[in-house]
């Protein structure tokens, strides 16, 4: 009761977060069966239309009901006690936007009991996560499960919007005295950044969905190519919202490690200035790459050349940021610390994944490549690979200052390297396998077409990355009860949300801080040798 | 060693929250129509059969409606400026105004949806154009009646004496910037709708 009613930005962003592990599980599970099902040649463990709805179902959940709502959950959580406030700016704002998000999500997962569809009832959305036009369509997508889609998305959507408001405003004007913009964490301006993102992609998804749903519910044409729709509208629309929507997913764990590394490195973080010109900038380039998913469209060499052209320059900024943690790290007193692994791990993955994106940024080997394997193995690199090592990264490092309580550092570890592997096992042959030109989404494949190898090794890795985040559970129940007991500041840290008590108060600080130095909590230590001394 | 001068970061003369709250919200709407308006610009001329926007549209009760609303972004304005400097009365009565002057809008937009049903027989699932038209200005009249819906319930307020000039004024003019928004956005939608998609003739197949 007292936290279903809270409006407390502590309370929301841990519901957020736990909701969407949850979440978290559900989406894996669904992976799990599928990555099953492809462990052999012409399995029949499950049908075509089981398999369409698993891949639909897996790929919403993770983007709008896992990564978009713990990383914004970690804004609410954090964002207040790194700048030095109380509360979020509109607080019972934010409370309306976490329970849009849980009724969206609940409404999607509904439609596996309530939903009708070709095969009579209890049908999930089978379309696709990007739901393409016109198999959207009344003809194609019978029954109302496309409806649950459109629907349990938009009004999740309409939570994230109200969020990321909020976070803005909460940046904005709610900064304690001393913290002026350069003076923020480097964390306070990803969530920035991707507040404003957030504002940019997805009212355009709203749009499209609703005029979708005006296609389906009230016989509007919008998508209908036969009398003068267009489906490539579709794919533009959805994909204005698409490419944002990765730098939504990416820049928070971005944030994540610019604040783990530089404590266990025991180095101020390097570059700041840069750090914040890269973070603006691949914000802004990321509205102008959307059409790199779309080169076998056919958009003609004029368009494939600027969006190759500007989906290149985007690994600008990102490189400098590379670099960046680089330099952070050379010459530490570096700790291997849970948080320190995932995030070292985050960069490495990342990186692969991102050369990956250059390679598919290049039409020519997109068209050979595009829609196989080689699209999942990449995007799961980053987003996997990236943004879930991040969060892990991220409830580690934070898990103490929530609850009071470290986690298990042995079974971290234990976590990691069964993650990592088994992380690496399943994704990396997938690049393989696409190469060889195994399409993604087909349920089966025949035995002779070089698949079966890399897919069983694919399909290995699964119970290994299970095991890891079982064993994350039981670190995590374990740990709320006899956890090591924390301390305000076990990492020995510097950004203020370490200077409260742990867990915070409900007000967070017992006198507002007044900061000096983008490293408050290291002036306060070091006094002889605070950063305020050095401007 | 610490022979430069600590730097204070300026006491911060942070913006109100309310302020920044509602122009990200109308910023966030922007976007939204933007997807609208674009899909509009994208389909002008693209309607093979059926009513066509410049055999159906007329300019006429369009312009009455259009001087109504925009009119109504000084009238409250006024009202504003009316509680800033304390006169309650003159709020209602300016405040009074912008809601009549935006219900007639309503009104006005479903009389020209009658004729265009009944006498032309066009809906959404006519053509392409119907599909935009009826989005787009219908979801532009959503907006409106949201606006009137808080302009109308701070006229209540008042009217029941629970606004305080002193106290409130600053609130009001919060709300009141998002009618200035839905007014700025029907400049758009008629540009696109009345002129730019009037005057296309050829049709793109």
């Amino acid at each position: 009761m007292e936290w279903s009613c809270s409006v407390d930005h502590k309370k929301l962003g841990l519901m957020y977060i736990g909701c969407g592990m949850v979440f978290f599980l559900v989406g894996g599970l669904e992976a799990a069966f599928m990555r099953l099902q492809l462990a052999r040649a012409q399995s029949e463990f499950i049908d075509p239309e089981t398999f369409n709805q698993l891949f639909t179902m897996h790929g919403t959940t993770m983007v709008f009901l896992v990564g978009m709502p713990v990383l914004l959950g970690f804004g609410n959580y954090l964002i207040p006690l790194m700048i030095g406030a109380r509360d979020m700016a509109f607080p019972r704002l934010n409370a309306f936007g976490f329970w849009l998000f849980i009724f969206g999500g609940l409404l999607l997962y509904f439609s596996y009991l309530g939903a009708d569809g070709l095969y009579g009832a209890g049908v999930a959305p089978d379309v696709g996560w990007f739901a393409y036009a016109p198999l959207t369509s009344r003809t194609f997508s019978r029954g109302n499960p496309t409806d649950y889609w459109i629907l349990g998305i938009m009004i999740s959507g309409f939570g994230s919007m109200t969020t990321a408001i909020n976070l803005i405003a909460t940046l904005l004007c709610m900064r304690c005295p001393g913290m002026t913009l350069m003076r923020m964490p480097m964390l306070a301006w990803m969530m920035l950044v991707v507040g404003f993102l957030v504002l940019v992609a997805i009212p355009v998804l709203t749009a499209a969905q609703a005029m979708l749903l005006f296609d389906r519910q009230l016989g509007a044409h919008f998508f209908d190519p036969e009398v003068g729709g267009s489906a490539v509208l579709w794919q533009h629309l959805f994909w204005f919202f698409g490419h944002p929507e990765v730098y939504i997913l990416i820049l928070p764990a971005f944030g994540f490690v610019s604040e783990i590394m530089p404590v266990f490195s025991r180095k101020v973080i390097f570059g700041y200035p840069l750090m914040v010109a890269a973070t603006v900038g691949i914000g802004f380039i990321s509205l102008g790459v959307w059409a790199h998913h779309m080169f076998v469209v056919g958009l003609g060499p004029v368009l494939d050349s600027f969006f190759t052209a500007a989906t290149f320059l985007i690994s600008v900024p990102t490189g400098i940021k590379i670099f960046n943690w680089l330099g952070t790290m050379w010459g530490g007193r570096l700790r291997f610390d849970t948080p320190m692994l995932f995030v070292t791990g985050f960069v490495a993955m990342f990186i692969i994944g991102g050369l990956t994106g250059i390679m598919l940024a290049t039409v020519p080997l997109d068209w050979q490549l595009s829609d196989s394997y080689f699209v999942v193995g990449h995007f799961h690199y980053v987003l996997f690979g990236g943004t879930i090592f991040g969060i892990f990264g991220a409830i580690f490092y934070w898990f103490p200052k929530a609850t009071g309580r470290m986690l298990n550092e042995h079974l971290g570890k234990w976590t990691f390297w069964l993650l990592i592997i088994g992380f690496t096992l399943t994704f990396m042959p997938m690049h393989v396998s696409g190469a060889l030109g195994m399409p993604r989404r087909i349920y089966t494949y025949e035995a002779d077409r070089g698949f079966e190898i890399w897919n069983l090794i694919s399909s290995i890795g699964v119970p290994i990355q299970g095991l890891g985040v079982l064993i994350f559970l039981w670190n995590v129940v374990r740990s709320l009860r006899k956890g090591e007991i924390a301390g305000d500041d076990p990492w020995d840290a510097w950004t203020l949300e370490w200077g409260t008590s742990s867990p915070p108060p409900e007000w967070n600080f017992d006198r507002i801080p007044t900061v000096t130095s983008a490293r408050p909590l290291w002036d306060r230590k070091n006094p002889e040798d605070a950063d305020a001394h050095y401007g | 060693m610490t022979s430069l001068p600590v730097k204070h970061g300026r006491p911060s003369a942070a913006p109100s929250r309310g302020r920044v709250g509602m122009a990200l919200l109308i910023f966030m709407e922007s976007v939204f129509f933007s997807g609208f308006i674009v899909t509009y610009l994208f389909y002008i001329g693209r309607s093979a059969f059926g009513p066509q926007p410049r055999e159906v549209l007329e300019l006429g009760p369009v312009l009455l409606n259009s001087v109504c609303l925009l009119s109504s972004s000084v009238s409250v304005w006024l009202a504003v400026r009316a509680l800033r400097r304390g006169s309650v009365v003159l709020f209602r009565v300016w405040m009074g105004v912008t809601v009549l002057l935006g219900l007639e809008f309503l009104i006005g937009t479903g009389l020209e949806w009658r004729g265009l049903i009944v006498e032309h027989g066009l809906t959404m699932r006519t053509n392409v154009f119907g599909s935009n038209f009826y989005a787009l200005v219908g979801f532009h009249a959503f907006h409106v009646c949201v606006g009137l819906l808080l302009l109308g319930g701070s006229l209540v307020l008042s009217l029941t004496g629970r606004i305080d000039p002193a106290r409130d004024a600053e609130r009001v003019d919060v709300v009141t910037w998002y009618w200035h928004f839905v007014d700025v956005v029907w400049i758009l939608v008629f540009t696109v709708v009345y002129i730019l998609g009037r005057s296309a003739t050829e049709i793109i197949s």
